[in-house]
């Protein structure tokens, strides 16, 4: 379903992903790991459309996700390094606008994602108040309410307690159970089902 | 269901304003300078209103220009900070009709107030009561159409350090027709003619940004997202 084959990227000088290439189907994970550097997040935005790269081609359900980049998308959820919120919003409202934009959902549907990552007793706080991992907390249920089939994760369990990091592995889980797919650049194992599980380490250059 | 387009548009507004007004300070920076150059320009150029007053097109235009350059460098540099933009780009919707609803909250932000405080910074300038609206039209037009050819530089400008400068020299030498036709317009309102002429001319370069610039900013964001 999703298929990355012979992907090639050079940010400047540096070529960082040297052809590059797996499939994933519904139901499986692809951990990206490998030292700082290696690649993770370039790849993960090069699968999302975010980087174009020189050579190769990410195709998803059989045809290339450029061509059908609004429909890719549509069923692509991106978490990034950092949490897409804004500080002067609270993340009820922060999950209202961007979740908003993609489809049409209800203030119970937020209240239950929050509530699912633990996020409730905190979402109607300005996000500039809220710790790291709240923040992240706040961002994964935005990623739970997108109802996206692939998810792109750069680091999910960064900033969050042992609790959080298998809140994380269990949403996963959650997601493959449902088909999904999901691809994540990771520093530290999770903690998931061996057999969804395949490993995909990057060089460093 | 995904969301339709009108209800993206109304939720990309509603979003803005709603973060404009818990973070004032933003909006109001650029109708400060404008006052503030509006009105300090009597006072070293000569008390002498009829000097004054045919200088004012010129000071008015000038003024607007500038402070629509001021406040175009926050049009999407907060959203690209903080991944708002790449989250408009992977949502799946038309990231060419959110931006352009971000372009006109912008203008609505700051376009519009400037150009309805236009009046207080005229009357300095000693132009007559009679040409105040024309003023305030002329602005509120050529304003939008400002706004729109910065969100090209602006979306241009993302990746780059220090932005600002480099969306400046983007924007001015677009911007010259409509600083031009804005401060004719101006000019002939001041003298009590028609100013269907130069208005009509806004209008068209205010269409043709409507038509092409969400989507070459788009194009833009795109580019500086990488």
């Amino acid at each position: 379903m999703l298929s990355v084959a012979g992907l090639h990227l050079w940010r400047g000088e540096r070529h960082v992903l040297r052809g590059v290439s797996f499939t994933a189907e519904p139901g499986q994970c692809v951990l990206l790991t490998g030292k700082n550097g290696a690649g993770k997040t370039t790849l993960l935005r090069a699968i999302a459309g975010l980087l174009d790269p020189e050579e190769g081609q990410v195709q998803w359900r059989g045809a290339a996700a450029r061509a059908n980049r609004d429909e890719f998308h549509s069923e692509v959820a991106y978490l990034g390094h950092e949490p897409p919120l804004k500080g002067d919003l609270t993340g009820r409202e922060n999950l209202h606008y961007s979740i908003g934009i993609r489809r049409t959902l209800s203030p119970d549907e937020i209240d239950a994602a929050l509530a699912r990552t633990g996020a409730r007793d905190f979402a109607d706080r300005a996000v500039r108040t809220l710790s790291a991992g709240q923040r992240r907390r706040v961002a994964l249920a935005g990623v739970l309410l997108t109802e996206a089939l692939l998810w792109l994760l750069d680091e999910p369990t960064t900033n969050l307690d042992a609790d959080g990091q298998q809140l994380v592995a269990t949403l996963i889980e959650e997601q493959l159970a449902r088909s999904g797919i999901v691809v994540a650049a990771v520093h530290h194992s999770l903690a998931l089902a061996e057999g969804r599980l395949t490993q995909l380490e990057l060089g460093a250059r | 269901m995904k969301t339709n387009p009108l209800e993206v548009a109304r939720l990309v507004a509603a979003r803005d304003l709603r973060l404009a007004f818990r973070k004032p300070s933003q909006l109001l920076q650029p109708l400060m300078f404008f006052m503030i150059v509006a009105t300090l320009f009597p006072l070293t150029l000569t008390p002498e209103m009829s000097r004054l007053r045919d200088a004012a097109p010129g000071v008015l235009w000038v003024g607007a220009l500038l402070s629509s350059l001021l406040a175009l460098e926050f049009l999407f540099r907060d959203d690209a900070q903080d991944g708002t933009l790449e989250q408009f780009a992977l949502s799946g919707q038309s990231l060419t009709w959110m931006l352009f609803a971000k372009t006109c909250v912008h203008w609505l932000l700051t376009g519009l107030p400037l150009a309805l405080s236009a009046p207080i910074a005229a009357m300095t300038l000693g132009v007559p009561g009679s040409a105040m609206w024309s003023v305030v039209a002329s602005l509120a037009l050529g304003g939008f159409a400002l706004s729109l050819i910065g969100a090209i530089s602006a979306g241009l400008t993302l990746g780059a350090r220090r932005g600002g400068v480099l969306l400046s020299l983007l924007t001015l030498p677009l911007a010259v027709p409509i600083l031009v036709y804005g401060a004719n317009a101006t000019q002939l309102a001041i003298a009590g003619e028609a100013i269907g002429p130069p208005m009509y001319l806004l209008g068209a370069i205010a269409v043709l940004g409507v038509t092409l610039a969400p989507l070459a900013a788009a194009a833009a964001v795109r580019i500086g997202l990488e």
